[in-house]
């Protein structure tokens, strides 16, 4: 049955994420060839409404206000509703970002549908669409289907393809002025700490360090290693509160989630609330000097040992492979 | 202030987890106050201390979340409510709940409301957004800071890392990040008050409320843990053995690199 699917593009530092290109590629599948609007919300992102047809989407809809600068959930969902109002479409896709955690359940109780969270899978099956998502800090999965209204999930960033981009593809970017007004939330100052470089949930390496890194000076080794792989720097909890790293680089329950082709542990022991972030990656690798951490329950590849000696020589090995690849 | 709390019982996740009858299997499980609502019990107590006023806890479940109840009684709020909904309703979602808190807070005149900012178990983070939605009163998400000035609010926000400061206003419901603040242990003679203070038990007809009235919109299929992932391999022999052989597994066998 072709569905009219609505995606949310989402526009951070001056470019669109690219769970934004995952949620048209989750849309595509849960369309079976109805058609996907992308909907774009800011001040001027509309220059962003190619990619994202070049992406899959069929069409784009923009709406821009000076209000919409920031998000907040009031101005966000009035653009949102308008939106959805006109279009009527049958099912929405957003990110699992900090953005898209917060709006949707609004949204869905807006409309009174149900709204499935933090996906990692969808499929066509008999008739339905299926959506996995991870329960239990990740120590389970479950299935879901949605039984009454739109279809409507959030999609955990790194996990559902995207579609091949093609720089041919056409499709109208077209914006609608919506009246944004009583917001309830202001935002009165932002301080950003996000790191420099790759963007950590989105990033294909990750390089984590935990408390067994022992000191600020003691993430460099980790950072040349990141710079090798074209990846990004992680931390633990307990890297964090012992202030060798900004909690910006958190990964777990409470930190950033992470789905990384492969996930470099190092001096991390493994609690729940840390898996939690990471334990969907592809690879895991530990390096720790206790051979009876929980770390290696999960890595695929260990290294009992001192991360001070492990990380570095680890550098140069990739140094010669890629030399010589 | 009249503060209430959203508290879910849950599964302590840091416990082993197994299958039987395609559920998860709670018959030998530890449950515990959701890590996140601690942090909100606690922040509510601060709160009331501060400016006066009461702290109510409120849950949706069944009888046994009057032991977290209790709990959150010990740890100094001033009343229970648990919304019973055992008899009533076979399997809820993240609408049904939501829905059953709201009509129960609709007519509380809260002034703050707060909850965790996501269930470790279910992990959706949807029910306080939905709460807040429903009773038409603005939100924030994962706070780590709430300060309250007369009916003018400010809060600090953790977004993927970065900080928003935000200002809004009373009634206001916000969910807890970790970072808010460090949740009291109850003391002895705290877990002895408890026992004298209220634990309201309501069900859904208390409410005025039909079991089609909280229908789930989604269902679960099926529930499974993840394949059991075969041992990892650790290495051994000489430190420097070791890092080729990784190198070269990540990039011809895992073929990630
Ligand atoms: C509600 C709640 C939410 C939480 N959320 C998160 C979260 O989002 N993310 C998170 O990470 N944690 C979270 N935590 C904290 C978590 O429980 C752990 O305390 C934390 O992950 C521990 O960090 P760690 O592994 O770096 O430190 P430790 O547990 O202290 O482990 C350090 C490890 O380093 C090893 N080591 C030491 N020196 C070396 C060396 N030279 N070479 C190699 N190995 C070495 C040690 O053997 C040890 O295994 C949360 C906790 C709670 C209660
Ligand atoms: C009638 C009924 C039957 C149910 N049956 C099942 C079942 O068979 N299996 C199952 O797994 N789940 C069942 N549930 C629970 C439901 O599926 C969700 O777990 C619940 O809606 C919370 O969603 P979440 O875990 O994603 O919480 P989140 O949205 O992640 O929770 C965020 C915050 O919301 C608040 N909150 C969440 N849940 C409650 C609550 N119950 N009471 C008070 N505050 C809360 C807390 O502050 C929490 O920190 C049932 C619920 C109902 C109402």
């Amino acid at each position: 049955m072709a569905r009219k699917m609505l995606t949310l593009g989402e526009v951070r530092d001056g470019a669109l994420r690219n769970v934004s290109f995952e949620a048209i590629g989750a849309a595509k599948i849960a369309s079976d060839g109805g058609e996907v609007v992308c909907v774009l919300i800011g001040n001027n992102v509309k220059e962003f409404g190619q990619e994202l047809i070049q992406y899959g989407a069929d069409r784009v809809v923009v709406v821009e206000d000076e209000k919409l600068e920031q998000y907040t959930p009031d101005g966000f969902s009035q653009a949102l509703l308008a939106v959805i109002e006109t279009e009527q479409p049958e099912g929405l896709i957003f990110g699992h970002t900090a953005l898209g955690k917060d709006l949707s359940p609004k949204i869905a109780g807006k409309l009174g549908s149900g709204l499935i969270s933090d996906a990692t899978n969808l499929e066509a099956a008999g008739g339905n669409l299926v959506f996995t998502r991870p329960i239990y800090s990740g120590k389970a999965f479950e299935k879901k289907i949605i039984t009454d209204g739109l279809v409507f999930a959030t999609i955990r960033p790194n996990n559902i393809a995207p579609l091949q981009k093609d720089d041919s593809r056409t499709g109208e970017v077209s914006s609608v002025s919506v009246e944004i007004k009583d917001l309830r939330t202001i935002i009165q100052d932002v301080v950003r700490k996000a790191s420099e470089g790759v963007d950590l949930s989105e990033a294909k390496v990750v390089i984590a360090g935990g408390r067994g890194v022992k000191s600020e000076e003691g993430f460099e080794p980790l950072k040349k290693l990141a710079d090798i792989l074209g990846g990004a720097v992680g931390a633990s909890r307990g890297a964090c509160d012992a202030e060798y790293c900004d909690y910006s680089l958190q990964i777990g329950q409470t930190g950033k989630v992470v789905t990384p082709d492969l996930y470099i542990a190092c001096g991390i022991s493994g609690a729940i609330q840390h898996l939690a972030g990471m334990s969907n990656s592809k690879v895991i690798v530990a390096i720790n000097k206790d051979p009876e951490a929980n770390i290696f329950k999960v890595a695929d590849y260990g290294i009992v040992g001192d991360l001070f000696e492990v990380v570095p020589m680890l550098t140069e090995e990739f140094k010669k492979l890629k030399i010589h690849s | 202030m009249n503060i209430y709390v959203l508290l879910k019982r849950t599964f302590d996740t840091e416990e082993k987890i197994t299958i039987s009858g395609g559920r998860i299997n709670e018959d030998e499980a530890e449950f515990i106050i959701n890590p996140y609502d601690e942090y909100a019990v606690e922040e509510a107590i601060q709160v009331r201390d501060t400016h006066g006023g009461e702290v109510t806890v409120v849950s949706v479940g069944t009888e046994e979340a009057e032991k977290q109840l209790r709990t959150a009684l010990a740890m100094g709020a001033d009343k229970a409510v648990l919304i019973n909904v055992e008899d009533d309703v076979e399997d809820g979602d993240q609408f049904s709940t939501s829905k059953i808190l709201a009509e129960f807070l609709k007519d509380k005149e809260a002034d703050l409301i707060i909850g965790g900012n996501v269930a470790i178990d279910g992990g959706s983070g949807q029910v306080g957004p939905r709460v807040a939605d429903q009773l038409d009163i603005p939100y924030v998400t994962t706070i780590t800071k709430l300060e309250i000035n007369e009916g003018a609010v400010t809060v600090t926000r953790d977004v993927e890392g970065d900080s928003e400061v935000i200002k809004t206003s009373l009634p206001v419901l916000v969910t807890a990040q970790q970072g808010l603040n460090e949740p009291r242990y109850p003391s002895l003679p705290g877990i002895m008050k408890a026992k004298k203070k209220p634990l309201e038990e309501l069900e859904l007809d208390d409410l005025d409320l039909e079991e089609e009235d909280v229908e789930a919109k989604t269902k679960t299929i099926e529930v499974y843990l993840p394949p059991q992932k075969e041992a990892g391999k650790v290495l051994s022999g000489d430190l420097s053995d070791q890092v080729k052989e990784l190198v070269n597994l990540l990039h011809t066998e895992a073929k990630v690199i």
